[in-house]
């Protein structure tokens, strides 16, 4: 059973803010949800199905969001599988209408990650009550880290090199400049990625994501209903998903979440690489879009150092990804899979400005959440104004 | 004397032990290095799990190992702000291939961060974090 073109992204919002001490992030979500059921013509009573996951949400945060909305909907989704999980909710949300357990889905983010003061990828948190974290967090990984460790076996393996690295990051920065709403929009060189500061290495500074506050929305329904509401639908063709973890001490870290949900993606959209006009690639940092690229087959495995330069990526190269800027520069609130979507359906209704991809008719969005080099999960979903 | 005492005080997380892990840990505290294996299927395993993930046995041997290996990939961390951490940056973290074939996330210490290179053959090193809990670590092969 198919559920390709039979659900849609309707609706969607992009909290303009990126600093938000005077909010918090049940706020934020809300003045989002507001956002997109505007953005499509629906209201908060047409809403029957919620889908949510934050940093910071207690254990039954889905519940407590609810309270705070006032919402008693049909459907409750609080998948949390890190800063993926908004790409696997618009998954979950066109299963969960075609089975006909809800109608209209909204999809929502928001965090107060940077007045908050979250030391995001630095603060050593990533203990926790799993057994796999008993052998890990005596060592002291960071998230900076545990990619470090990723980045280190990329350049051992195909001799990949910081100055590829840093092209990305150098991109982005390019596409964030083209849109008013990116924290970081001033033009940086290849040069000033390299001369930034060693995190975690090999990783410097400015192949590390920024950290903002922010927030976003979705609203996901049938194909049928999205065709009569104020936006062109961005019809869902083909999702996947999936988790990487040490594989009981037996994994090869450069094989990825994304090898495995990409394949799903594609054979069910029934569309291949080439058909592919733009893609949202998650970019905690620079190894993350280079290591993504290879194993959703953009690129074979060890030439994702030659492809993300000479412009490849760029909104008008051959394919352009994160056009809003990314993680990179435009904003990371903790987690950034929401964003992916958003930007992905900006594109495929032609309203991104200067930034826009010509002729742009299908879209993949790649969520990745947690970390590459100890465990993650992987989602990936593909979209066409057709 | 307040100060003496909080610079003594180690200030890492500590893994939580429990009836499944214990085995590792208490070898550890031994200065022995010990991995899972499956009786059933001979399937090898680290993190130690009371069932083994090839076939779901429960029926689990754990055996000795030579204590040496090589790195698989490791990160110079120059950057966390959590306790304990910040006050002894740089420091390696690395993913350790034993030679019984299982990655092994860990340290390399008595080494100049700088030195460390992937493949370097090292081998471990029994780190008494506390009376507790002694944490497995590897340096460079002598």
């Amino acid at each position: 059973m198919s559920l390709s073109r039979k659900t849609a992204v309707a609706g969607v919002y992009e909290h303009p803010t990126r600093f938000a001490p005077d909010k918090s992030m049940h706020q934020i979500m809300a003045e989002s949800i507001r956002g997109a059921l505007a953005d499509c013509g629906l209201t908060i009573k047409d809403v029957d199905g919620i889908f949510s996951a934050g940093i910071g949400m207690s254990m039954m945060g889905i519940v407590g969001l609810c309270d705070y909305l006032n919402l008693t909907p049909n459907y409750l989704d609080g998948t949390n599988m890190g800063g993926s999980s908004f790409v696997a909710h618009t998954a979950h949300a066109a299963a969960a209408i075609h089975a006909g357990l809800c109608d209209v889905a909204v999809i929502v983010y928001g965090s107060t990650a940077a007045s908050g003061r979250f030391a995001i990828g630095t603060g050593g948190g990533l203990g926790g009550g799993d057994p796999c974290h008993q052998y890990e967090f005596p060592y002291g990984p960071t998230t900076v880290g545990a990619y470090g460790l990723v980045a280190q076996r990329h350049m051992h393996e195909y001799g990949t090199t910081s100055e590829q690295l840093a092209e990305i990051a150098v991109t982005m920065r390019h596409h964030a400049s083209m849109n008013p709403a990116a924290k970081y929009r001033d033009p940086i060189t290849v040069d000033d990625v390299l001369s930034s500061r060693i995190i975690s290495s090999p990783l410097h500074l400015l192949d590390c994501c920024i950290i903002s506050d922010g927030g976003g929305a979705l609203v996901v329904t049938s194909a049928e209903r999205a065709k009569d509401l104020k936006k062109k639908p961005a019809y869902i063709l083909g999702t996947g998903e999936t988790a990487r973890h040490a594989a009981r001490g037996q994994r090869d870290f450069l094989e990825i979440a994304a090898h495995q949900s990409g394949k799903l993606a594609f054979e069910r959209a029934g569309v291949t690489h080439k058909d592919i006009d733009m893609a949202m690639i998650y970019d905690s940092f620079t190894i993350t879009v280079l290591t993504t690229l290879e194993n959703l087959g953009f690129c074979k495995r060890g030439e994702g150092g030659s492809f993300v330069t000479g412009g490849r990526l760029r909104y008008d190269g051959e394919l352009p990804i994160n056009t809003d800027g990314g993680g990179l520069s435009s904003n990371h609130p903790g987690m950034r899979g929401m964003f992916l979507v958003i930007e992905a359906v900006k594109q495929l209704r032609g309203e991104c400005g200067p930034r826009q991809v010509k002729d742009c008719q299908i879209a993949l969005c790649h969520g990745t959440g947690g970390e590459l080099g100890t465990r993650h999960s992987g989602a990936t979903l593909i979209l066409s104004n057709q | 004397m307040a100060d003496e005492k909080d610079k003594k005080r180690y200030a890492k997380p500590l893994p939580h032990i429990d009836e499944e892990n214990r085995p590792w840990w208490e070898a550890a505290k031994r200065h022995e290095l010990y991995i899972q294996k499956c009786r059933d299927c001979g399937d090898l395993r680290h993190h130690p799990r009371a069932l083994c993930t090839n076939c779901m046995s429960s029926n689990t041997e754990w055996v000795k190992c030579s204590g040496k290996g090589k790195i698989y990939t490791f990160t110079v961390t120059n950057q966390n702000g959590a306790a304990g951490f910040r006050d002894s940056l740089p420091y390696v973290l690395a993913w350790v291939e034993i030679d019984e074939g299982l990655r092994i996330l860990t340290n390399i210490v008595d080494c100049p961060p700088a030195q460390v290179k992937i493949d370097q053959r090292v081998e471990v090193v029994f780190d008494d974090v506390t009376p507790e809990v002694t944490l497995v670590k590897f340096r460079p092969a002598a």
